[in-house]
């Protein structure tokens, strides 16, 4: 059985009926993001489950999944941070604030925090170039800029955030100490 | 402060809510534009106005609209909100706050061609923004702007959103159309041009959000008003995005034909720390480095003046370069950026823009010798008209512009 046409069969009418019916395959990337958003990656079975959806070969859909880089196929930290340090943010101290950033959390660009909670990644422009140090949030469904960040307000907000979620199994809010160790 | 077109939400707060848009003229073009003129009319009136493409080309725009072929249907309109360029920032702007208008403007773009269903390709990080789009498409059907028999007349429309997922080069208008077909974005070998073959097959337009923006004001106030701001042949005000090295970066709606000058020390209240201005990148990262010499400043910001600089005005995302920034350091930001989006459908780009961050590498790891900054712009200006798409010709403007003229830059990189 097709878990994702089982799950969302509403949003699945929906987005095949944007495009003609003989065009099924148009439907591939939307039928990418619904996943994403309710999972956070994309898993093998997933893609085969859209490509029977899209009518197309799976290796097709893996092909779409690997050039696109917001499509993950691995689940990330509960939060991701995408610091923008392309070239206008570069202007404005985006890098010395990622370094910041990085150093305060004990990881590296593209490392994830060991409780899983925070992988913070090094992205291009995202059109908000006025107001650099910036980054974007991904946590589930949701995205939001965040801008003219420095590294003490940016911890700030992942404090807050962390208070609001709490793991399944315990009550107690998460902490954001790093864990020590050599983790990439 | 003169007029907004464009960013006219600066102006009239609550312009993204349906009421106020309405409230203040809103689908007034389009009502017209159903009941009273013909699709030629509006073609007509467009290219009186001589409004051109602000997506990059600065194609005109009411020509590009007379290439799709009569014979041929259906025909489809596809707004293109990829807005990836690195310092481009004005879409955004537009699809947040002054949604309807741009809307409005696809709607007149599509019943100028007799299109029956129009896209709006977004980045994926516009995910938000695509998702309130949604919500107001479904207003304007419920409403009665779009749907069947519009106005009562023998006139359907339809709109839907598709989103990107990350990748540059899908601003590419035949990119965006593979992508929108669930392929990989790569550009596609032209001819046939998509006028005549474009999405699933069908002769499309492109236009960007904000060429599309600028369209309930032609059909309203008409071509001769339009005309009244801007250069002879680049009419209209531009949004200008301002980044870098300046006070007060930000959009900036001016007439084309402003100058460098006045946007960047009026507009950008001059540069951090009153720093020596040292260089203009009037396209983003796909600019030559242009030195801010007096003549440069006292340019006007239109496709020929700035085309005579020997750079394209693009989407006139202007990024501000000062004393305080080593030119290899930028060449190295928008090599690393071209690799990183070259799609790898041709060679020259996708093994140039490789080699080129190959060396720019070992330059600002300060591993690198004098002969280096000559294999460095050799392989940029080899890459130059061999590539299959405009892409790899932009990853090459840069590099040879800052070699040409901020060679010292490089060199205070080498080994010593
Ligand atoms: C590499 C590359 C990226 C582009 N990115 C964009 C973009 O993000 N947005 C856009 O409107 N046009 C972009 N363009 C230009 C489009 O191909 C196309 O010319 C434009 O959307 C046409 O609209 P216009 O006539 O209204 O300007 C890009 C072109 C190239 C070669
Ligand atoms: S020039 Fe670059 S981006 Fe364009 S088709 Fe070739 S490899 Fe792809
Ligand atoms: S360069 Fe960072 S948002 Fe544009």
């Amino acid at each position: 059985m097709n878990q994702l046409l089982k799950k969302f069969p509403q949003e699945i009418k929906k987005i095949l009926a944007k495009y003609p019916p003989d065009q099924k395959r148009a439907s591939v990337m939307p039928l990418l993001h619904l996943a994403q958003q309710d999972r956070g990656y994309i898993s093998r079975e997933t893609m085969a489950e859209i490509a029977e959806i899209a009518e197309v070969e799976v290796t097709e859909v893996a092909s779409v999944v690997g050039f696109y880089t917001l499509f993950h196929t691995e689940p990330g930290g509960k939060i991701r941070i995408q610091v923008c340090t392309d070239i206008a943010c570069a202007l404005r101290g985006s890098r010395e604030y990622l370094d910041g950033l990085c150093a305060e959390l004990d990881i590296k660009p593209g490392g994830t925090t060991p409780d899983g909670l925070v992988t913070v990644e090094e992205v291009k422009c995202l059109a908000a170039c006025d107001r650099a140090p910036m980054f974007q949030s991904q946590m589930g469904d949701e995205l939001e800029y965040h801008e003219h960040q420095t590294v003490a307000r940016t911890m700030d907000w992942l404090r807050s955030m962390m208070a609001s979620l709490r793991l399944p199994e315990s009550d107690e809010p998460l902490s954001l100490e790093p864990e020590g160790g050599d983790h990439e | 402060m003169s007029e907004l077109w464009l960013l006219r939400h600066r102006q009239i707060p609550g312009l993204n809510q349906l009421s106020n848009y309405l409230q203040h003229g809103g689908f007034e073009s389009w009502k017209k534009a159903v009941t009273k003129l013909t699709p030629e009319d509006l073609v007509n009136e467009v290219k009186n106005s001589g409004l051109r493409g602000r997506g990059g080309a600065g194609f005109p725009t009411g020509a590009k609209w007379s290439f799709l072929p009569n014979t041929i249907w259906p025909h489809y309109v596809v707004a293109n909100a990829d807005e990836s360029e690195p310092g481009t920032f004005k879409d955004r702007e537009i699809l947040e706050f002054n949604p309807y208008q741009f809307l409005e403007g696809l709607m007149l773009a599509s019943y100028a061609v007799r299109a029956h269903t129009a896209y709006v390709y977004l980045r994926g990080e516009l995910w938000h923004i695509a998702h309130k789009l949604d919500e107001r498409i479904a207003e304007l059907t419920s409403s009665g702007y779009l749907g069947d028999n519009l106005f009562g007349k023998d006139y359907s429309l339809r709109i839907h959103t598709h989103l990107g997922a990350g990748a540059y080069i899908c601003g590419e208008e035949t990119a965006l159309l593979e992508s929108m077909e669930g392929r990989l974005g790569q550009p596609r070998l032209r001819p046939p041009f998509p006028a005549v073959s474009g999405l699933f097959g069908y002769p499309t337009v492109i236009n960007n959000v904000e060429t599309l923006t600028n369209l309930p004001l032609i059909i309203d106030k008409g071509a001769a008003y339009f005309r009244a701001q801007g250069t002879e042949k680049s009419p209209g005000t531009k949004i200008f995005s301002l980044s870098g090295r300046v006070k007060k970066p930000g959009n900036y709606e001016l007439p084309l034909g402003t100058t460098f000058r006045e946007l960047i020390y009026q507009h950008g209240e001059g540069i951090i720390n009153d720093a020596q201005i040292k260089a203009i990148m009037p396209a983003g990262a796909s600019s030559s480095l242009i030195p801010a010499t007096e003549v440069a400043l006292d340019t006007p910001m239109d496709y020929e003046s700035v085309g005579a600089l020997g750079c394209a005005l693009g989407s006139a995302s202007v990024i501000i370069l000062d004393e305080t920034v080593n030119a290899s350091t930028v060449v190295s930001d928008t090599i690393h950026f071209f690799k990183h989006e070259s799609c790898g459908k041709c060679t020259p780009c996708r093994e140039g823009t490789f080699w080129m961050a190959r060396v720019i590498d070992r330059i600002e790891a300060g591993k690198a010798k004098e002969e280096d900054i000559d294999l460095l712009a050799s392989i940029a200006s080899q890459m130059q008209n061999k590539c299959l798409c405009a892409l790899g010709e932009f990853s090459t403007v840069s590099v040879i512009s800052a070699i040409k003229n901020y060679r010292a830059d490089f060199a205070a990189r080498l080994e010593k």
